[in-house]
């Protein structure tokens, strides 16, 4: 491994990728000071009407959109029309930016200083910063960059500074409003604050939406926002959330601009700051309220070793191109666009499908650092020797051995989203066995639980890159025989069963299954005939890697059916669900009878939840009994069977799910 | 007017207009506009050498002149029965090449293209000129009787492949032309109608009119050659329609004579309550259910007064918004223009050699006090021109009023020389087609209508897409594309394309011509816009037709086709 491990960039693996440059290691040779105060000019969007954040208010304000839901307001509550205007204002008030070139110099200073005491480097593909610049000139741009960290939207505007570009206005969880401070500090950095929830409230839907198509259409800023709604705590892709998305496609539909660009943006961190935090988060300790005097409490991270971040500008995507031949922009002549209007169903679909596509290409685009396969690895090895007769632990040779095997292996699934790099040891994280006497077997069994789901999130960003691969080997696996319709049946099962826990395109089976068949036989590790699907001699390793990988979600997705079926009661609320299931688990789980820790996560609990209730087999009830969730015990009892594979998947249940 | 052929004689066969107006670029590299017709005629224009070269990366080194050759032509498939039996009737007929080319298209680029590359499809096989609306009614007998097919011809100016022949037509093809009943046949002063024959072209009817102190008003851009039929069956507008209406306002009787026989109202009512319009069965019906023999149309008597005016606004946008505003207080005058930059620039590239050193000094200083004193950005100031008509003192009021609006958007008045050189374009922008496909540059122009709030989304996009998909086919040099607003309404406007490009490089420009329109269109149609406001759709917009009108109104007026002629007499293969 020696001989590889020497980071280089010349590797002919990484050629259909981007070069990434540095950005700190200027800073570690120069000033900081002077470039918190150099020249700033950006180009900007060739369309744009410049102004004034107040100007902006205002256009708002006078929107015919606003003005429309105003009235429409005051008429359906009987309030003043001058009354609901001032709410308007309120909203607006407290949700825009105003963004500011010396608070941005001020950060472009103290983050500075801080990137170069936490991180090792921090690498950007200038190629994409190129695209990105010939992309604001030329459309209105939105940037969406994955969320692992609070950190992600100081990052990506402290690098468009970096790089001369137009800086983004970028759409922020209402809870950063709470730290006085700095959620000032934050919206003079560019952040427009968003309520969590707002579901039914016309006048903020209507404010928000026009604030930001406003931005958009005026090429005011590249607006940013998160697809994934808020941090994966697991360092998966979450499901992308579509309302932000429908908003600033709008435009586009409307004909109110000629084209947009999205631009998904990855970064991958070696080591997310919040590590820790997120596993605590899932294990039921609650995450602590944004607060300033918590954000200094949190200052001792300063003095960890959070490794290096890649940021990768993924290819501008063209809206238009997107839409072509899949929306039909005229269905908006009949009614005046500054009227609101549900979506059409065509409009829903190709939003859903463009946002998974897009996370898909973040997900692509995320670089793989070697310790992401590490941890696959000593996770996996840290399972099975809670087997009975295994001795804990693995040789370093035999380790090094396989991590090799694993790259190789990833390497011919996925066009190098993986950066060579000498590895070196950490002492803070990893599956290592500490006793002490005065702690409960629970404490323990947490405290245990908290460095595997670490872990474990290590592991999960390299998921998307086995997963389709790993889902046919448990197909394989569970499927009553090698027939190649039966496996199908099998992969389509499991693939609907994990749709809400790993990003898999809607309607997309056929391909994934397509997908994957290809890349195992690629690979030598399966042989498909017409009929059947075969296991060669040499795959067995890939085979019995890639189901060990699914394997702690498979188990943990029986688990939450068992419980359903045997502590669910008349009055089990989703609210009370995640305790008492992890009350469930602990218990299993120190009796023995369980295998993975990591099912403890919430994340795993609340996902399975939601298939089951997406498949039916759990229902919501509505009105007295709000929030109670009735079990169909039989289905749910048939699900766990299926999954266990002591039920065949059949086409009947394949063509009901 | 008299002798069979006059109009033919003194026309170019390939390219638009009179034979003796055209421009060329002189020796000395000048641009000239030749003939007596035009106030622009006989005159050098300096700057256009400039302009073309700068907009469309065209050299004078590179000369594309036509190919002249009008003998390639097919030999014509005589229905022998039906020329025996029409022999008889003594309406006069031609089966001569040159007058069955002449008949044989419109003025799409694509048309022109090929008959300057001396190539030619499918031709009428003869050419029928009927005197009066009972020859008209003899032709159409025969032709039902024989299984001919008839296509009528009226001034050729169509822009919608509507007269060219479906070259699937196994039958033999006669072009019914229209221009020997071009007859006012009576005046009435008490009701001011007029009854005239719809061969008659919208030049000799003004002028006829005018003699007796009366005029219709309605001025299309191709009124020099376009006629009254074909006004009727395409749903013509005219420039001055804020005045005088579009063709469906002015129309008070139609007679049609289809296989079936002759459709007509049975009195002269400024307007009834009898069911569908039967006029708007044949208006916009292009040829396809028959031949508009006789109309009576409203006249007025000719304005006192007329007057231009032009203003220039900051930007497109301005000016658009002051045009809603005009429409919004209904003061549009007679008619009302938005040019953009770009047109604008062209515009000036046409002024023609100024005489004085003084116009020279005045114009510098217009540019002076525009660009530098009210901070006029030159690459985004627009203009907009102005015709009022009336008497004397209302012109005078309204003029005041509409300027007073202008001035609320920015809009400063720029004098009637620019005003009047812009309506004077517009008759000569045609024959500088001609001259671009001299040196590599095609163009062509198209239109639609769209409300208010879409305008400037449109113009846009139109025009960024045209840039686009030219880039997207390979076109070496950025294409001209630009727009104007010519027309206000109530709810909308109505808003027309220009674009054009060199083609250097292209192995086949028509064909890269044809798809950059075909997008263009796609792109109207999703940002609102209609499929014509008054070029109809022929045969090159009929694919959009079920889109637009819906399957229901696609069947209604397949049901009225199928009723009126269900052998596909009138064949052109127009519209459905």
């Amino acid at each position: 491994m020696a001989s590889k491990a020497v980071y280089s960039h010349r590797d002919p693996m990484l050629k259909k990728r981007d070069d990434f440059e540095d950005i700190l290691e200027e800073r570690r040779n120069s000033s900081d000071l002077r470039y918190a105060l150099k020249c700033y000019t950006p180009v900007v969007y060739k369309g744009i009407s410049p102004c004034k954040a107040d100007a902006l208010t205002n256009m708002v304000l006078q929107s015919s959109h606003l003005h429309y839901v105003i009235s429409q307001v005051s008429k359906e509550t009987g309030r003043a029309v001058d009354d609901v205007q001032d709410e308007a204002s309120a909203i607006l008030e407290e949700m825009a930016q105003r963004l500011q070139l010396s608070t941005i110099r001020f950060f472009a200073f103290t983050l500075s200083k801080v990137f170069k005491t936490l991180f090792r480097s921090i690498c950007v593909n200038e190629e994409g910063i190129q695209r990105l610049q010939q992309a604001i000139q030329e459309h209105p741009v939105v940037l969406l960059p994955s969320h692992r960290s609070y950190m992600d939207f100081l990052l990506m505007s402290y690098l468009l500074y970096t790089y001369d570009l137009a800086l983004p206005v970028i759409a922020a969880g209402m809870d950063f409003m709470g730290m006085k401070f700095v959620g000032e500090m934050l919206r003079m950095s560019g952040a427009f604050f968003i309520r969590r929830s707002f579901g039914g409230d016309k006048l903020y839907w209507a404010v928000f939406s026009e604030y930001v198509k406003t931005m958009l259409k005026n090429g005011y800023a590249p607006v940013e926002f998160f697809l994934e709604g808020t941090r994966s705590r697991t360092s998966k892709s979450l499901t992308p959330k579509l309302g932000l998305l429908n908003i600033v496609m709008d435009p586009f539909f409307k004909g109110e601009v000629f084209d947009m660009s999205l631009v998904p943006v990855s970064i991958s961190y070696e080591r997310i700051l919040e590590e820790s935090l997120y596993a605590r988060e899932m294990l039921g300790v609650p995450k602590p309220k944004e607060s300033t005097s918590g954000l200094f409490k949190a200052r001792k991270v300063l003095s960890q070793n959070y490794g290096s971040i890649h940021v990768y500008f993924g290819q501008p995507v063209s809206l238009r191109s997107l839409a072509e031949g899949r929306v039909n922009r005229s269905q908006f002549s009949l009614v005046p666009r500054h009227i609101p209007k549900r979506p059409s169903e065509e409009i829903q679909n190709f939003v859903n499908d463009s946002a998974y596509m897009l996370v898909r290409a973040q997900e692509e685009n995320m670089v793989l650092k070697p310790w992401v396969l590490l941890a696959s690895l000593l996770l996996q090895n840290h399972h099975q020797s809670q087997a009975p007769g295994q001795k804990p632990g693995m040789a370093l040779d035999e380790l090094t051995e396989r991590v090799v095997w694993l790259r190789d292996l990833s390497r011919q699934f996925t066009v190098v989203p993986e950066i060579q790099e000498t590895l070196y040891l950490r002492g803070d994280v990893g599956p290592k066995e500490s006793r002490s006497a005065d702690t409960t077997p629970e404490e323990e069994l947490l405290s245990r639980a908290v460095i595997v789901l670490s872990c474990a999130s290590y592991r999960n960003q390299a998921l998307h890159v086995f997963l389709r691969p790993a889902l046919l080997a448990l197909a394989i696996h569970a499927a009553a025989s090698t027939k190649k319709r039966e496996v199908f049946y099998s992969f389509s099962f499991l693939r609907n069963m994990f749709s809400n826990e790993f990003i898999l395109v809607p309607g997309a089976t056929v391909q994934d299954f397509e997908e994957a068949c290809y890349l195992l036989v690629k690979t030598g590790a399966l042989q498909i005939t017409q009929q059947e699907v075969l296991v060669t001699e040499r795959g067995h390793r890939t085979i019995v890697f890639l189901t060990s990988m699914l394997d702690p979600f498979l188990q943990g997705y029986q688990v939450v059916c068992r419980f359903l079926c045997e502590e669910a009661t008349e009055e089990l609320t989703e609210k009370q669900f995640i305790p008492s299931i992890r009350r469930f688990i602990i218990k299993h789980l120190l009796a023995g009878r369980l295998r993975y820790t990591e099912v403890l996560s919430s994340d795993l609990q609340k996902n399975a939840l939601a298939a089951l209730l997406r498949l039916g087999a759990v229902q919501k009830l509505k009105g007295v009994d709000q929030g109670t969730l009735k079990v169909n015990t039989v289905m749910v009892n048939s699900l766990e069977d299926t999954l266990g594979g002591k039920l065949p998947t059949q086409k009947v249940v394949v063509a009901r799910l | 007017m008299g002798s069979t052929q006059a109009l033919q004689e003194i026309m170019k066969w390939n390219g638009w207009g009179y034979s003796d107006s055209r421009f060329f670029f002189n020796k000395k590299g000048q641009a000239e506009f030749t003939g007596k017709r035009y106030k622009l005629s006989g005159l050098i224009i300096p700057a256009l050498k400039d302009w073309f070269e700068s907009t469309f990366g065209a050299s004078l080194q590179h000369k594309t002149p036509p190919i002249l050759n009008s003998s390639a032509v097919h030999p014509p498939t005589l229905n022998e029965t039906f020329v025996e039996e029409l022999k008889s009737t003594g309406i006069p007929f031609s089966h001569d090449a040159e007058d069955r080319v002449f008949r044989a298209h419109g003025h799409c680029l694509h048309e022109i293209f090929a008959l300057r590359e001396g190539k030619f499809g499918r031709v009428p096989d003869m050419v029928i000129w009927p005197n009066c609306h009972n020859d008209v009614v003899k032709v159409v007998e025969l032709a039902s009787k024989h299984n001919v097919c008839l296509i009528p011809y009226g001034g050729g100016t169509s822009v919608s492949s509507a007269l060219e022949c479906p070259p699937e037509e196994t039958r033999s093809i006669v072009s019914l032309d229209t221009s020997q009943m071009n007859h006012i046949l009576w005046i009435d002063e008490k009701n001011l109608t007029a009854h005239v024959e719809a061969g008659i072209v919208g030049q000799d009817l003004e002028r006829l009119l005018n003699e007796s102190g009366y005029c219709t008003g309605h001025e299309p851009d191709s009124m020099e050659f376009s006629s009254l039929g074909g006004w009727v069956a395409t749903r013509a507008s005219g420039m001055k329609k804020n005045i005088y209406g579009n063709i469906e306002d002015l129309v008070v009787h139609i007679k049609m004579v289809t296989p079936r026989g002759v459709i007509e109202k049975s009195c002269q009512g400024p307007r009834m309550s009898t069911g569908p319009d039967i006029h708007h069965f044949i208006m916009g019906s292009e040829g396809t259910l028959g031949v508009v023999t006789e109309v009576t149309m409203k006249i007025r008597p000719m304005p006192e007064y007329q007057k231009y005016g032009s203003v220039v606004f900051p930007n497109f946008e301005q000016g658009v918004a002051c045009l809603r505003e005009v429409a919004r207080q209904r003061c549009a005058p007679a008619s009302i223009r938005l040019m953009d930059n770009e047109q604008f620039k062209f515009g000036h590239a046409l002024k023609p050699q100024v005489s004085s050193i003084f116009t020279s000094f005045l114009d510098g200083l217009k540019k002076f006090y525009i660009t530098k004193f009210k901070g006029f950005d030159p690459n985004r100031l627009c203009v907009a021109t102005l015709l009022f008509e009336g008497d004397r003192e209302r012109v005078l009021q309204h003029e005041k009023q509409v300027y007073d609006i202008a001035a609320k958007f920015g809009g400063l008045a720029a004098g009637e020389d620019n005003g009047q050189r812009g309506y004077m374009l517009t008759f000569v922008i045609a024959y500088l087609r001609d001259l671009g496909m001299d040196y590599y540059v095609i163009g062509e122009s198209f239109e639609t209508s769209v409300p208010w709030d879409r305008v400037l989304d449109i113009c846009q996009n139109v025009k960024e897409r045209i840039v686009r998909e030219c880039k997207d086919k390979g076109v070496q040099f950025p294409p001209l594309s630009t727009c104007r607003v010519t027309q206000t309404y109530d709810a909308g406007a109505c808003v027309y394309f220009y674009f054009a490009f060199n083609y250097r490089g292209l192995s086949d420009p028509v064909h890269v011509y044809e798809q950059v329109e075909h997008a263009a269109r796609e792109e109207i149609l999703a940002n609102g816009g209609s499929l014509s406001h008054h070029h109809g759709v022929g045969k090159l917009r009929k694919e959009w037709m079920r889109e637009t009108v819906s399957s229901v109104g696609l069947g209604m007026l397949k049901s009225v086709k199928d009723f009126v002629d269900p052998n596909n007499i009138f064949g052109n293969r127009n519209l459905l």
